[in-house]
């Protein structure tokens, strides 16, 4: 378990859709914590809420309780929250989706160096960065390509380059390996976890997939609203 | 700072650019229509500036020559050349009709000028091939737009002339060529009848009992002879000394010759506001629906082109970037596509306006004024997509 005011802990979040009679409780008192450098997995059957959660930690749904914490900041308290979200999002956190969603118009080293140059970074200082971490991905060969010149797995390393550039205290993955191969998604799994280590980053994996499932140390089983905290496997990666 | 737009464009270049070339031949009929307005304005300035005149005299209460009919007595030039303040002053007719034979005819505007050297008011300023009119008949200079030749025979009602001299821009109010002939000849063009009508007019008028009276021998003769001449002109074109004052001749010759006379300002105002105001509107009107259509068009193109984007717009939002950023992109795409639209509408523009039957005028001003119509347009257009971009919830690169 995380330490209170390191990587992301939340306590008791609740979220209410709609009011009246009509009104939907998708969060019932959620509780995580994730520590800088390791990798949880969450899952849970459709319409359990793991959408929901994932909206309230990316910072995208505000949540109608409860409290969060990034770091040693303070997110969420009660219905109170940070006033800027959106510089939230681009500076504390990183995101994976399912698909990469890389800018179709933008090349490999701009896709990853967009945030900072968007964060007013010098751009040679922010493709420098980007180079860099494409080197720890190992597509660094790739960097002058277009998106739609790579392939799945690289698509998806690209992705996972452009959620650390910042350098964020926690990354989301959303289903990051469900159009990959067992062998790619494997991989992927194993990049997050040596990039959690390396950057000290907590890393949250939403996913279904069964391949992946037995790799995570820790998963949270979330149910009716509600997380239920259980040991993975661990299986190893090497 | 990395310009989204710029990038997308290129990406996406050959759409942009197809787009851009569609939105460019609608924007250069938008400058084709203005060009032609500025040609109808430019071609009365030129009408009022060959006619070489500071003065025109006409028949009382009448707005003529070019805009209503006018008819003078020829011999009245006379009297004015005494007004003080007047250098010259000469008799002219103008008569548009139909000038040529068969496949060569032409719309042209006859004009009668006493034969002389460029120098008399009404003469065509320049020539740019032969000489000017120097014979009392049977002569033609005409404007190059007329498509004749030096040498070549025109026929003129039931005169042949011969072709001695060639001008260019020499035109009507209307845009039509101009053909300067002898003022006698242009004289019976204007104002006697055919053959048959003067005999049926012979007739009737021997059969009138007061023209041809028993015992008055030489009374038919003489009144058959006044209608077989015609001493009408359409108006007289004067030229002041340097020094004179307009519109103090203008009184002079008013009070003490009963006819109506207008200055260039006077002129000017009749050609513009009165002869070309209905066209000019009918034009501005092609103009408004013409840039709402542009409008439409470009707004109907970003927002189909953002809408093809929601998703990365989504990506954009989550990870951060401001709205701002992403108005600004979806916007300086608008005016990228109205720069490619205007710089191909601009060339179409110039390179087809020689093949209008009209003088086309493109001014550098209209240009400037066009281009920054555009890009108002543009930005205005790509009001829609932003909203649309800007109502996109990050969430939804986010599955469930």
């Amino acid at each position: 378990m995380a330490e209170a005011g390191l990587g992301i802990r939340i306590q008791g979040l609740h979220k209410r859709y709609g009011t009246g009679d009509t009104a939907v409780e998708a969060l019932k008192g959620v509780d995580l914590a994730v520590a800088p450098g390791e990798v949880v997995g969450l899952i849970g059957p459709s319409g359990s809420g793991k959408s929901t959660l994932l909206k309230c930690l990316g910072a995208v749904v505000e949540p109608t309780g409860g409290r969060m914490t990034l770091g040693n900041d303070l997110i969420y308290h009660d219905g109170w929250r940070i006033p800027d979200l959106r510089a939230l999002r681009r500076d504390k956190i990183g995101f994976v989706f399912q698909a990469p969603y890389l800018i179709p118009f933008l090349n490999v080293t701009d896709n990853v160096a967009l945030l900072p140059m968007l964060a007013g970074r010098p751009n040679r200082e922010a493709r420098a960065a980007a180079r860099e971490l494409l080197a720890a991905l190992d597509v660094a060969h790739r960097a002058a390509a277009m998106p739609s010149q790579l392939s799945g797995g690289e698509q998806q390393r690209v992705a996972i380059a452009r959620a650390l550039i910042n350098r964020p205290p926690v990354i989301l993955a959303d289903e990051p390996t469900a159009p990959l191969d067992s062998t790619r998604a494997l991989a992927v799994i194993r990049i997050l976890n040596r990039m959690a280590r390396q950057y000290a980053t907590a890393v949250i994996v939403v996913t279904h997939d069964e391949k992946i499932i037995p790799t995570f140390q820790r998963i949270y089983q979330i149910r009716d609203g509600r997380t239920h905290e259980e040991a993975g496997l661990g299986r190893t990666l090497e | 700072m990395i310009s989204l737009a710029g990038r997308d464009i290129l990406h996406a270049s050959g759409k942009f650019i197809f787009t851009g070339v569609g939105l460019g031949l609608l924007i250069g009929v938008t400058l084709s229509m203005a060009g032609i307005y500025r040609g109808m304005v430019d071609d009365a300035d030129t009408l009022l500036d060959n006619s070489g005149a500071d003065l025109w005299v006409v028949q009382q209460d009448t707005l003529g020559p070019y805009a209503e009919s006018s008819s003078l007595y020829d011999d009245l030039y006379r009297g004015i050349l005494t007004v003080p303040g007047v250098a010259q002053a000469a008799n002219v007719t103008y008569l548009t009709m139909q000038v040529g034979e068969g496949a060569r005819e032409h719309r042209a505007m006859v004009v009668g000028v006493v034969p002389g050297g460029p120098d008399a008011p009404g003469q065509p300023q320049y020539l740019v091939a032969g000489r000017h009119l120097t014979r009392g008949h049977y002569e033609a200079v005409a404007d190059l737009m007329t498509g004749l030749r030096l040498g070549e025979q025109v026929r003129i009602r039931r005169n042949r002339y011969k072709v001695v001299g060639l001008t260019r821009r020499t035109v009507s109010s209307g845009g039509d060529p101009m053909v300067f002939i002898p003022l006698k000849d242009a004289q019976e063009a204007q104002f006697l009848k055919d053959n048959d009508a003067i005999i049926h007019q012979r007739r009737r008028t021997a059969a009138n009992p007061a023209l041809n009276r028993p015992g008055q021998p030489g009374t038919l003769e003489a009144v058959l002879a006044s209608q077989t001449v015609n001493p009408s002109v359409n108006a007289v074109l004067v030229r002041l000394d340097p020094h004179a004052d307009p519109d103090q001749v203008a009184g002079e010759i008013r009070r003490w010759k009963r006819l109506t006379v207008h200055t260039r300002a006077e002129m000017n105002e009749i050609l513009q506001a009165k002869l070309i105001a209905t066209s000019a509107r009918q034009i501005f009107m092609f103009l408004v629906i013409l840039s709402v259509v542009s409008a439409a068009i470009v707004a109907f193109i970003i927002y189909t082109l953002t809408l093809g984007k929601i998703r990365e717009i989504a990506v954009l939002k989550l990870i951060g970037t401001r709205n701002r950023t992403i108005a600004g992109m979806i916007m300086q795409q608008a005016v990228g596509l109205g720069i490619i639209g205007f710089m191909v509408g601009k060339i179409a523009a110039t390179l087809w306006a020689p093949i209008f039957p009209k003088y086309v005028l493109l001014l550098p001003g209209d240009a400037v004024r066009g281009f920054l119509i555009v890009v108002v347009i543009c930005v205005l257009a790509s009001l829609v997509a932003i909203r649309a971009a800007l109502r996109v919830d990050p969430a939804e690169a986010i599955g469930g």
